[in-house]
């Protein structure tokens, strides 16, 4: 009995989160009319640190190369950043700390959950908000099912949406590999990996194709052998895994250990699996992506990373966090440009109406124009592995 | 589900479950011994792991030598947690130590991310390739884990009962007091207890990476409750009941994962401990632990 009540207790501290210092505020608040203030918020400790702490690079690196060359309109950019561990409810609170320390647009969250917790709240202020990650619907509509459903109008995203890359996941195993089964492996309980699930699903019909095996993990889970031997049992043309990079390069090693030889085919989560898997395992395998690495725009982004950071760009989150403060330094220096008070209500208009006013707004992703729900119209980059290479391969 | 399928899926769960078997099995010992839950015991190791990333994907030595000091740098992790943070409390009260214990895990995992980054680190499979069964495809890596985790339980089994170490052991785990009165180092014991967990803990990372090829800073935290679990179920404090236990757990898993409800696996395996523990609260194996008056 006694032993009984220790573990319901062990249990109960194993799962406190872990606390770590977070926040990184500047102590001086002298020289508030000379700086504009913004916030990063994102996830750079804890399980998905990995996603997060590229993007909050990106973002430092960007506002620290404008700063240097001169700011916005005279005025330095001061980045607050807050870690919210990727918990929607961190997320909420380093917002109000921002907001509280004078921040007039928010950058983040980095995971789709914890980005639309905090653009739920941010919609209440008209606070002006970007993602570079947060590829769910919910994050700029309230209910994506209900075609009238209100559009949160002050948040935005760099990337696509995760239905959409779903449909040309499907079309692209039905049309380029001729595939008529497929199995899909995806994260229960993940927005952004069910999210794509219903994209590929409402493409079944029109693309021919049948499901014969659907497998599921739940979060946090490594174990992928049991789901892996069903697969294979299934023997499907392609295997469609609508997950992130390192649950990607594990499902894989444990798909090819099964016996399962079908092709692959992965979302933008899958960038950088490369590093996640044997060459041998990935041969052939390709993934939608929002940015096609290597080529001419994103070069000069991709050696300052790596000078700085003394790493290659990790994953396609990094350069779209780029975008997503360029698109934001643009709507700040709109706003400027009118005279207005940082911080104000018409100022922070001025930012959403200048970012959702941009027609082809060419950021090192591709070129941005926002749709009716705020989220940018983009082409999709096929990338291919091949050696062990992520290669960009086409626009599909 | 066909006869093949099933098969397929209970060599799946004894892989997994040899793995959380080892792990158990440092759990049991060192409750056994000591009566605490050494919650750290999981990320000793990730500690492992990051050991034979290192040694393979960055300094390209072969894996023989990397298996070996994935398993020497746990041993000597295991012992220095227990000198340096189990020892001074061993007449504190036991949920101290507990506490300790959780901290001391903290530590490993918050550590382990300043050090190596909350990237995982991932590295080409130990081993590769299968082999067929009739229409059984079983991978080489799953024949490998399973016979070597059972090598070494056999090889602990002997140590425990058929050494003089092992004998001092079950003797410190009997009565310390008794024990030490009959001439046995304590220290000495409680620290034997610690390496051997920890050696085990060892070969259970290299075991997980041969399946899993990715380190991360927090995979000890959910394969150290597993296994605990584990431990638990078997009968906490007995071997053989720690590798029941890990063995159930796994095909456990595979089986509710094969079933098509992967996402309810954990909620399985703490419904078994559940209920296990209300129907026989010393688990399997366990000794009936009788107040003494």
């Amino acid at each position: 009995m006694k032993k009984a009540l220790l573990f319901v207790l062990v249990l109960a501290l194993m799962a406190i989160p872990v606390f770590a210092g977070g926040s990184s505020e500047g102590a001086s608040s002298g020289a508030a009319s000379e700086t504009i203030t913004i916030a990063f918020i994102g996830n750079t400790t804890g399980d998905y640190a990995m996603y997060g702490v590229p993007v909050r690079n990106s973002v430092a690196m960007f506002f620290e190369q404008l700063n240097a060359a001169g700011g916005i309109n005279g005025k330095q950019v001061k980045l607050l950043e807050y870690d919210d561990k990727a918990d929607g409810t961190e997320s909420i609170n380093a917002y109000n700390l921002a907001k509280a320390n004078g921040a007039t647009a928010i950058i983040g969250s980095v995971l789709s959950g914890a980005s639309i917790a905090l653009s739920d709240v941010t919609y209440d202020d008209n606070m002006p908000q970007i993602s570079a990650s947060a590829t769910n619907p919910k994050l700029t509509v309230m209910d994506p099912d209900d075609p009238k459903s209100e559009v949160k109008t002050n948040v935005f995203r760099s990337c696509f949406l995760d239905p959409f890359q779903g449909e040309k996941m499907a079309q692209y195993a039905a049309q380029k590999y001729g595939a008529k089964t497929i199995a899909i492996f995806y994260e229960n309980g993940s927005d952004y990996s069910e999210a794509i699930v219903q994209g590929i699903e409402s493409q079944l019909d029109a693309c021919g194709l049948k499901v014969v095996a659907k497998e599921a993990f739940a979060t946090g889970d490594v174990d992928y052998k049991a789901q892996m031997t069903n697969i294979a049992a299934a023997n499907p043309d392609v295997v469609l895994m609508p997950i992130y990079y390192g649950e990607a390069g594990r499902a894989i090693t444990a798909l090819r250990a099964a016996g399962c030889n079908a092709k692959i085919i992965g979302g933008d989560g899958f960038g950088s699996v490369k590093n996640y898997a044997s060459a041998a395992d990935l041969e052939g395998t390709i993934y939608m992506s929002g940015y096609a690495p290597g080529t001419p725009s994103v070069a000069k982004y991709e050696a300052d990373y790596q000078a700085k950071f003394n790493e290659e760009v990790p994953n396609m989150f990094a350069p779209l966090a780029w975008d997503a403060s360029l698109i934001m330094a643009e709507g700040l220096k709109a706003a400027e440009a009118k005279g207005l008070k940082a911080g104000s209500a018409e100022y922070k208009q001025a930012v959403i109406d200048a970012i959702k006013g941009m027609n082809a707004f060419e950021g090192i992703t591709g070129s941005y124009t926002f749709n009716e729900t705020n989220d940018p119209i983009k082409s999709v980059a096929i990338i291919k592995i091949s050696g062990g290479a992520e290669l960009f391969d086409e626009f599909f | 589900m066909t006869f093949s399928l099933l098969i397929a899926q209970l060599i799946n769960g004894l892989q997994t479950g040899s793995v959380y078997a080892l792990v158990a099995l440092g759990y049991s010992m060192v409750y056994g011994i000591i009566k605490l839950l050494n919650f750290a015991h999981g990320d000793i190791i990730m500690v492992g792991a990051y050991m034979v990333y290192y040694a393979i994907a960055s300094f390209a030595l072969p894996p023989v030598v990397a298996i070996i000091l994935a398993i020497g740098v746990s041993t000597l992790l295991g012992v220095t947690v227990e000198k340096v943070a189990y020892t001074p409390l061993r007449s504190a009260p036991r949920l101290s130590l507990l506490i300790t214990a959780i901290g001391v895990s903290f530590l490993l995992e918050n550590g382990a991310q300043l050090v190596f980054g909350a990237d995982q680190k991932s590295m080409d499979p130990l081993i590769t390739g299968s082999v067929m069964f009739g229409r059984v495809n079983v991978s080489y890596t799953a024949i490998v884990t399973i016979v070597v985790s059972l090598i070494i339980m056999v090889l602990l089994w002997f140590v425990v009962n058929k050494t003089k170490a092992g004998k001092a052991m079950r003797a410190v785990s009997e009565d310390m007091g008794a024990a030490q009165l009959m001439g046995i180092s304590l220290n000495r014991t409680i620290s034997m207890t610690f390496a051997i967990g920890s050696a085990l803990a060892g070969i259970g990372s290299v075991l997980y990476l041969a399946a899993y090829t990715q380190a991360s800073p927090t995979m000890g935290s959910m394969l150290g409750i597993k296994a605990f679990v584990a431990a638990v179920l078997g009968g906490i404090g007995s071997i053989p009941g720690a590798m029941i236990g890990g063995f159930t757990i796994g095909v456990l898993e595979a089986l509710v994962a094969a079933a098509g409800f992967s996402m309810w696996k954990d909620a399985a395996v703490f419904l078994v401990l559940i209920i296990v523990l209300l129907f026989k609260p010393t688990g399997f194996l366990g000794k009936k632990m009788q107040e003494k008056v």
